[in-house]
C-alpha cells in the first residue's frame, strides 16, 4: 500500500443515485490509494453493487464526482465523461470482476481467447504473443495451461472465477472492482481463491474494491472496510478496527451474527 | 446511372404495362439513392433504409435488386451473376427482370457491363473505373456471430471496438493452425469500419482493395446499404504473425486451364470423379475464345 503517495487513485465525492423515486446511494465519499484493498460490506439492497457500477461507468450517477487518476490524462471525473472519452482516458486501467463468472466470460470461446480478448482490445495483434501471455496467466491463476483451448463452459465454478480474474488482470489494470468474487463457491475453493487474490494484489500493487457480505473474506483481504446500509456509508475504518470494535448497531449485529466455530 | 429525374414520356413509355421504370416507384428510388449517397460518404458504414417488398423472396437478392433498380439508367448495360455464373436461375431471372422493367441492354461480358449485380463472387476480369458492382448481402453485420444485440454491435462500430472480432481468427488458428474462414472474410474499410464483404470467397477479398469501380452492398432482409467508393483501401483482418493470405489449389480449370481463378468442384459420376471448372463463366469462355486450352 502506498499511503505516502500524495494523491489517491480514486476519489469519490458526494455520489448519489436514484432509480425513480428510490434513493439507492446518498452522499458516498471514499478515497482509495494505489495498492490498497477496500472492502464494502452491507446487507442485500444496501447499494454496494450500484456503487461499483457507478464507478465502472455501467450506471450514470445523478450527483457527485468520481475522480480517477489516469496514467495518461491526470485526474479526471469519470462521471462526466462520454463512453468514448472514458475508454480513451481509462484504457485498461480498470477491471471488473462479476459475481457470476458467466457474466464476465465468453463461455463458447476457448480459455485462451477469453484472456486474449482484453489484449486484442488494447491493440495487440500478434497471435504468438497473445498465446504466450494467455498461458502464463493460466498458470498464474492455477489453471493447467494445457487446457488453454478448452471453453470455460467445461471448467468448474472456481476455475471459471479464476479465469475471469486472469482476464481482468492481463492488461495490468491499477484498479479492479470485484463484486462478490467468492459468492457461490464452496468453502475450500473460496479459501484458495482468496489466497490467490491476496497474492496477486500484493504482487501487482493492485488497488481493489471488494464488495462482499462475507465478513471473513473482508477480514482476510481488506486493508480497510466500509459498512453500507440503505445507500449510505455508516461506518468505515481499518478492517480490524471496525470488526473488533464496531460502533454502529447494524455493524454490531453483523459482527455478532458470524458463526464462531 | 442517369435514371429519369422526372416522370417524362420516356418513363411512361417504358417497357411494360403499368410498371414504373425499373419496377420501383420514384419515391422509393430517391430514398434508396439517398441511403447510397450516405453509404458512399462513410465507406463501410451500414446505412439503414426502408427496404421495399420485391417480387422475389428474401435471400434471392432483394437488397441488391433494390440498389440496382435505384441506380440503373437507360444507357446502362447490365450483367448479373450468381456464384460467378451468368446462366444460373437467379442470375437469369434478375437479368430478365431488368430487361423487362427497364428495357436496358444486358450482357454476360464483364468488360462491356456498366452495372454488375452479383451474388457470392467478384468477376475475375478486373473492374474498370466507371463500372458499378452491386452485391447481394444476406447478413450485413460482421459482428453478429459475436454479439446478437443490434444496440451492442452499433456501439462497437461507433467506438471502433473491433478487438473481439479477432477472436474469430484466434480460435481458428488455435484449433486448426491457420485461419479457416473461407468466405465472408471480415475487412476494415478505409481504416475505420469493419465490413462484411458478403459471402464472396476469401480469394476475392484482395479485389475489393482500391478497386477503381464503385462497390455497393444491399441487404434486403436486414434493410442495410453500405458502400466502398472507388480507390478505397480495404484490409482483411489478420495477425502480425499470421498475415492474410488467399488459398491456393493444385487444380486448374478443366475447360480453359486457368490456374488463378476460383474453381467449382463438380462431381461427374457415381464413382466420385471430380472436375474443376472456373466459377466465373464469362472469364472461362473468354479465355477459351481467345485460344486457351480446350
Amino acid at each position: 500500500m502506498n499511503l505516502d503517495q500524495p494523491h489517491p487513485l480514486l476519489e469519490v465525492r458526494n455520489l448519489g443515485k436514484s432509480f425513480g423515486d428510490r434513493r439507492v446511494l446518498s452522499d458516498i465519499d471514499l478515497a482509495l490509494w494505489p495498492g490498497e484493498v477496500l472492502a464494502i460490506v452491507g446487507e442485500s439492497g444496501s447499494g454496494k453493487t450500484t456503487l461499483l457500477r457507478c464507478i465502472d461507468g455501467q450506471v450514470a450517477p445523478d450527483a457527485g464526482e468520481v475522480g480517477f487518476r489516469s496514467r495518461s490524462h491526470g485526474t479526471v471525473d469519470l462521471a462526466g465523461l462520454s463512453e468514448s472519452q472514458r475508454r480513451r482516458v481509462i484504457g485498461s486501467d480498470l477491471g471488473y470482476v462479476h459475481q457470476n463468472p458467466r457474466d464476465g466470460l465468453r463461455l463458447d470461446l476457448s480459455a485462451g481467447a477469453n484472456i486474449g480478448e482484453p489484449l486484442l482490445q488494447a491493440g495487440l495483434r500478434h497471435y504468438g504473443r497473445i498465446r504466450e501471455i494467455a498461458s502464463d496467466w493460466l498458470a498464474k491463476v492455477e489453471i493447467d495451461p494445457g487446457r488453454i483451448d478448452e471453453p470455460p463452459a467445461r471448467f468448474s465454478g472456481g476455475m471459471q472465477q479464476r479465469l475471469q480474474i486472469a482476464r481482468n488482470l492481463v492488461t495490468g489494470p491499477r484498479l479492479v472492482l470485484m463484486d462478490e468474487p467468492t459468492g457461490g463457491l464452496d468453502v475450500s475453493v473460496q479459501a484458495r481463491l482468496l489466497d490467490l487474490l491476496r497474492r496477486l494484489a500484493a504482487d501487482l500493487d493492485l488497488a481493489v474494491i471488494l464488495v462482499t457480505h462475507d465478513l471473513g473474506v473482508a477480514r482476510l483481504l481488506a486493508d480497510r472496510l466500509m459498512v453500507m446500509q440503505a445507500g449510505r456509508i455508516i461506518e468505515s475504518g481499518l478492517t480490524d478496527q471496525v470488526l473488533d470494535d464496531p460502533h454502529q448497531p447494524y455493524t454490531q449485529l453483523l459482527v455478532s451474527s458470524v458463526l464462531q466455530l | 446511372m442517369n435514371a429519369p429525374t422526372t416522370k417524362t414520356a420516356a418513363s411512361a413509355a417504358s417497357c411494360t404495362n403499368g410498371y414504373n421504370f425499373a419496377y420501383l416507384d420514384e419515391q422509393s428510388k430517391r430514398m434508396i439513392r439517398r441511403a447510397i449517397l450516405k453509404a458512399v460518404a462513410i465507406p463501410g458504414y451500414q446505412v439503414p433504409f426502408a427496404g421495399r417488398e420485391m417480387p422475389l423472396p428474401y435471400g434471392w437478392g432483394t437488397g441488391g435488386i433494390q440498389v440496382t433498380a435505384s441506380i440503373i439508367g437507360r444507357d446502362d448495360v447490365l450483367k448479373v451473376i450468381d456464384q460467378g455464373a451468368d446462366d444460373t436461375t437467379n442470375a437469369v431471372s434478375i437479368r430478365k427482370f431488368f430487361a423487362k422493367t427497364a428495357g436496358v441492354r444486358t450482357t454476360t461480358k464483364t468488360a462491356e457491363a456498366s452495372l454488375i449485380q452479383t451474388r457470392h463472387r467478384i468477376p475475375e476480369t478486373p473492374l474498370q473505373a466507371g463500372q458499378v458492382i452491386v452485391f447481394q448481402v444476406p447478413i450485413p453485420e460482421p459482428l453478429r456471430w459475436l454479439e446478437p444485440r443490434e444496440t451492442a454491435t452499433r456501439r462497437m462500430h461507433a467506438l471502433g471496438d473491433y478487438g473481439p472480432m479477432y477472436l474469430k481468427l484466434y480460435e481458428d488458428i488455435a484449433r486448426f493452425g491457420r485461419v479457416t474462414t473461407a468466405y465472408d472474410f471480415p475487412t476494415v474499410v478505409n481504416g475505420r469500419y469493419l465490413m462484411s464483404p458478403s459471402p464472396i470467397p476469401r480469394l476475392d477479398n484482395p479485389k475489393l482493395d482500391r478497386s477503381p469501380a464503385l462497390q455497393l452492398f444491399g441487404a434486403g432482409r436486414e434493410k442495410r446499404i453500405y458502400a466502398i467508393p472507388p480507390h478505397t483501401t480495404v484490409k482483411s483482418l489478420d495477425f502480425e504473425d499470421h498475415p492474410f493470405s488467399t488459398e491456393r489449389w493444385s487444380h486448374k480449370c478443366a475447360r480453359c486451364g486457368a490456374g488463378d481463378s476460383y474453381l467449382d468442384e463438380l462431381v461427374m459420376d457415381d464413382h466420385g470423379t471430380r472436375r474443376y471448372v472456373c466459377s466465373d463463366t464469362d472469364y472461362c469462355d473468354s479465355r477459351l475464345s481467345a485460344g486457351g486450352r480446350r
